[in-house]
């Protein structure tokens, strides 16, 4: 599975306008109805599960980043947001560091498979330095958006 | 499963683990296994033929990301590897996570 087949390139928010958990949860899940990804008429359940996910353990598991994430029924297909926090967020992570990076996933509740490809695919890559730094410092959407397509051509590299 | 140990007298123990529930590794079991996998002083890694992993490590386990049927092989070294071993083969084949394994399905 590559990136460009689950994250929203429209639901990539190079800088967060929340400063806490909840609203940064809200933000990634808002931009993916905008982009008209998740219907409008869902968001607020949506997001409510996500934070009850988060509330149930942390899916902040250190080194600056952060993977929310909900299986619902109200979701059809496996969808990912992206946000950089620029003043950094409490996840009440592993680490006690603060999140920079969040990818927010949204899966539907019968592709466990679908759902497990999306997350090795996510954290093969947050498991590179590198990739984590850059992410973190991106300036713009495209940029962040060209990180996740040089990633899906080089699925091995660092 | 097998245990040796080796000239220093640590264990070294082995064991080859199927996963059973029917949503497969994601972050809650792996979450489990990690937190399960540092209750033992030894050292414990986790391989599904392609990479290994620090089965000590949530960002290294969430990668495995591996599906309802497939194997692991963990591989413990350490005075308790062999308690380690047991305590994973329980959490993963026996307890599956406490979660459902797949429904039956007709077809």
């Amino acid at each position: 599975m590559k990136f460009a087949d689950f994250v929203c390139p429209d639901a990539i928010i190079v800088e967060l306008k929340a400063s806490d958990r909840d609203g940064a949860i809200s933000e990634l899940v808002s931009a993916l109805t905008d982009a008209g990804r998740v219907a409008k008429t869902k968001r607020h359940e949506i997001t409510n599960a996500v934070i009850e996910r988060e509330n149930d353990a942390s899916t902040g598991m250190g080194k600056g980043i952060a993977v929310p994430h909900v299986k619902h029924k109200m979701l059809h297909d496996i969808v990912a947001a992206i946000g950089r926090s620029i003043a950094g967020l409490d996840f009440a992570s592993l680490d006690k560091q603060p999140v920079y990076s969040v990818i927010l996933v949204l899966s539907p509740v019968d592709e466990p498979d679908k759902h497990l490809q999306a997350m090795e695919k996510i954290f093969r890559h947050l498991n590179r330095p590198r990739f984590r730094k850059f992410l973190r410092q991106c300036q713009t959407a495209e940029q962040i958006k060209d990180l996740l397509d040089e990633a899906d051509e080089n699925p091995a590299f660092e | 499963m097998h245990a040796e140990e080796d000239t220093l007298g640590a264990q070294v123990c082995e064991a080859d683990l199927e996963i059973k529930n029917a949503e497969g590794l994601h972050m809650r079991p792996a979450m489990q296994f990690v937190d399960l996998a540092n209750r033992f002083d030894c050292d414990v890694s986790v391989s599904n033929g392609e990479n290994t992993v620090d089965a000590k490590s949530i960002m290294q386990m969430s990668m495995l990301a591996a599906t309802y049927g497939t194997r692991l092989k963990v591989r413990a070294e350490g005075h308790d590897a062999q308690k380690a071993a047991d305590a994973l083969r329980e959490l993963v084949e026996e307890k599956m996570f406490d979660e459902p394994p797949p429904a039956k399905k007709g077809k």
